[in-house]
């Protein structure tokens, strides 16, 4: 889900931007492996084929078509630093050329679906890829790299004030659903073939990935699962863990001023002033977690 | 006089051990151009993949006296043997004409400024030079492929190796591209189907069967053995029998 | 198809094609945030702003309402939010939406139909983007044509053997499609080996070097400091008198 400009309060598109710089920049490094530039064509290349593989419409239902978004099979062929790298190429041609998704919502359509899409993707594969239930890890990781990075859009909007009553937020958390099991099912199918044709297209799961991955994507995951729950049935629940966590405040404060001048008078509903916050004490947990995972990483002289 | 090229009991195998070059023995000598024919299959671009390092199997490749196994003449093989792949889009990959013509400059330590005289030259030289400014996929597939000799040019290699050159070309393109080939003073080696090219462009032929050299000779002593067998083929498929 | 009109309008000749694109690339970036931050004022200055575009695609020569077409592929999507708005007795906000998304859709279609991508992309290297990121880029718009043409021709052999592209709950179509990127993915990697190749053939050491750039010059500060000028005086003035 490409979000357009206009859309995002600005606090949130500038939170992001500002957020994800340097994880790109870190994962373009990460890709990179020293000075060597000769898998860039590689590289450019896979996100041709995921770009030409978008563009194939597989019918969801309710008038609207799902495709290959080719996160979890791109971190499974390439490894997760360079899928992050691909994908965030795929975003910024896409923005810029097809005007799909905005510059300026850049930031934020990269986390989404760059970033906390792909590591959700592939942590199945990472935990779970080299024994008996590879099958099922594979179309995990297709399922929640698309459900994570849908939550986390719907969540900016939210957090936005762009009005969407709760009818249409479990609408399009069904269809965003069915998009994610089609591409659990559509990755898995690839991969599958992959295989056929040559084994050693689908990497083997390493382990030395670090843990600032694995820490990141089950960040992601937990974001994911988290707000599905809450935007189902039980906003008091999410409510209650943000306060215990004590971010909640420090959420409301953080959030309530600037953000009072915009036009939120949707958040009049006490539902979505908890959602608001609940989402947005989720969302530090998830940026503290890439903070010091990006800092002790560091330090280890990774 | 020495050869150019010397390629002494080649040997290579793929991955999966079937065997690829099965010893071949091959010269190349300044000023000839050689055919090299062969079914699809046969070895003929695994061969010439030897020829500037990009493959590395057992026996021995040397280049203008270098040998080509040894890491550190890569650069220098690579300058004097100038490679013409088949796909000219693998081969174009720059945004532009004139900076995929200045690729080879730049990697062999030129300036900038002298890696654009000689790209500009280059393109001179094969015809393309107001295509400068264009992306490579505004090109025909004729001006792709003068485009990718330009490249190669650039280098000023001593030795131009093209891969089925004329394929994707239509009869003008084909003609075109003979005409630039006879032009240029490099000893050639034409992996090739398109027997009239040869004809006219080349002194002396091989013929690959199975990662061996079957057979040597003139061109037209070459394409006579391998057309018998079609011919031969054709009489039977005719036959009332 | 989109992407090959834009990149037939991005080598046009207009004074504006000619400026370097960092001072474009500036000018875009100013315009999308003070119409982003724009809240009380965002309709005077929509308006306004929208027919400072409108001069802008006029100025460098491009066709206006194909412009003007193609940069609503964003409002099918916006229009949705905005009737959801306009239900929840939000008309500000459905016209905010509105308005922001298309124009900023527009400028941004300007920026790319007056600079080729790789000038665009070499543009935001020398302004800190990771250039790792950027020649991916480079080489994906690169073989972007290349790869959908493939792409496409597979989806018609496919069509012609199966009558429809619609796979769902379908196995055996499910399985040929896979089957289809399947090959699809493994003629990319093809091609990545053979461009690997032709980079090793010409002396590649493992590193890109480029030609020189172009540089910045008088035009194209006095474009930046023009575009600053209208951009944030029209907001000004706009919030000044509303």
């Amino acid at each position: 889900m490409h979000i357009p400009d206009g859309f995002l309060a600005t606090p949130v598109w500038a939170t992001l931007d500002v957020a994800a710089a340097p994880a790109v920049g870190y994962l373009a490094r990460r890709a990179q492996q020293g000075l060597e530039q000769s898998k860039v064509p590689l590289l450019g290349v896979m996100g041709a084929f995921v770009f030409a593989a978008q563009m194939i419409n597989f019918p969801v239902g309710m008038g609207t078509s799902g495709h290959l978004v080719g996160a979890a099979l791109l971190a499974y062929t390439l490894g997760p630093a360079a899928a992050g790298v691909v994908l965030t190429a795929i975003l910024a041609v896409q923005a810029l050329v097809f005007q799909d998704g905005g510059v300026l919502a850049l930031g934020a359509n990269v986390i989404n679906m760059a970033i906390a899409g792909m590591l959700a993707g592939y942590l199945p594969m990472y935990l779970w890829g080299a024994g008996r239930r590879r099958r099922s890890a594979i179309f995990l990781g297709g399922f929640l790299s698309v459900l994570t990075a849908a939550v986390l859009a719907l969540s900016e909007l939210l957090l936005s004030g762009v009005a969407m009553p709760a009818a249409m937020l479990r609408i399009s958390l069904g269809l965003f659903a069915i998009s994610a099991v089609l591409e659990g099912a559509i990755t898995l199918a690839i991969v599958e073939a992959l295989e056929s044709i040559n084994p050693d297209f689908v990497r083997q799961p390493q382990r030395s990935a670090g843990w600032v991955m694995t820490g990141a994507g089950v960040a992601a995951i937990f974001l994911a699962v988290v707000g599905v729950a809450f935007a189902s049935t039980n906003p008091d629940g999410i409510w209650k863990l943000a306060d215990v966590t004590g971010i909640a405040p420090h959420a409301k404060s953080l959030f309530a001023a600037p953000l009072a001048d915009y036009q939120m008078g949707l958040l009049q509903s006490v539902w979505l002033r908890k959602a608001g916050a609940g989402l947005a004490g989720l969302g530090l947990i998830y940026g503290a977690c890439v903070l010091c995972g990006r800092l002790l990483a560091r330090q280890r002289g990774a | 006089m020495q050869p150019l090229i010397e390629v002494r009991d080649l040997r290579f195998r793929y991955d999966d051990g079937t065997t690829a070059l099965d010893g071949i023995d091959f010269d190349l000598f300044p000023g000839e151009t050689v055919a090299v024919f062969g079914a699809n299959g046969s070895g003929k671009t695994t061969f010439v993949l030897h020829l500037n390092g990009l493959l590395t199997g057992e026996g021995s490749v040397t280049v203008c006296g270098m040998p080509v196994n040894k890491g550190e003449n890569l650069t220098r093989v690579r300058q004097k043997v100038g490679l013409v792949f088949q796909d000219s889009d693998n081969q174009l990959f720059m945004p532009s004409v004139l900076e995929d013509v200045a690729f080879g400059p730049l990697n062999l330590g030129l300036e900038r400024d002298d890696a654009e005289a000689r790209a500009r030259a280059a393109l001179d030289e094969v015809g393309m030079a107001h295509a400068w400014g264009k992306a490579p996929y505004h090109l025909s597939a004729g001006e792709k492929k003068r485009v990718a000799i330009a490249g190669i040019l650039a280098m000023q290699p001593e030795i131009l190796i093209l891969d089925e050159p004329t394929t994707f070309l239509d009869p003008p393109g084909q003609n075109a591209l003979i005409e630039l080939l006879d032009r240029l003073p490099q000893a050639k080696i034409l992996v090739t189907h398109d027997v009239d090219c040869a004809r006219v462009l080349a002194s002396r032929a091989v013929f690959f069967e199975k990662g061996r050299i079957a057979a040597e000779g003139s061109v037209e002593e070459v394409v006579a053995r391998f057309q018998w067998d079609r011919t031969a083929l054709k009489r039977s498929a005719g036959s009332p029998f | 198809m989109h992407h090959v009109v834009l990149d037939r309008w991005s080598r046009g000749a207009s004074a504006l094609h000619r400026r370097d694109a960092r001072a474009k690339t500036l000018a875009v970036l100013v315009f999308l945030i003070a119409l982003a931050t724009a809240q009380r004022s965002f309709v005077a200055l929509s308006a306004c702003y929208f027919v400072i575009l409108a001069a802008v695609v006029v100025a460098a020569g491009l066709p206006l309402g194909s412009a003007l077409k193609r940069a609503s592929v964003v409002l099918p999507f916006t229009a949705v939010f905005a009737a959801i708005s306009l239900a929840a007795g939000e008309p500000m906000r459905a016209a905010s939406l509105i308005a922001k998304s298309y124009l900023s859709a527009l400028a941004v279609l300007i920026l790319v139909s007056t600079t080729p991508l790789p000038e665009l992309l070499r543009g935001l290297e020398r302004m800190g983007v990771p250039r790792y990121l950027l020649m991916v880029t480079q080489f994906l718009y690169r073989y972007l044509f290349v790869i959908s043409e493939e792409a496409q021709h597979m989806r018609a052999a496919a069509q012609a053997k199966s009558g429809s592209i619609r796979v769902l709950f379908n196995r055996s179509k499910f399985g040929a499609a896979a089957g289809a990127l399947g090959v699809l993915f493994a003629r990319s990697y093809g091609h990545a080996e053979g461009i690997h190749q032709a980079m090793l053939a010409r002396g590649f050491q493992g590193t890109f070097r480029t030609l020189a750039a172009r540089a910045f010059n008088k035009a194209d500060a006095a474009f930046v400091m023009a575009a600053l000028i209208v951009l944030v005086g029209a907001r000004a003035a706009v919030e000044a008198w509303i």
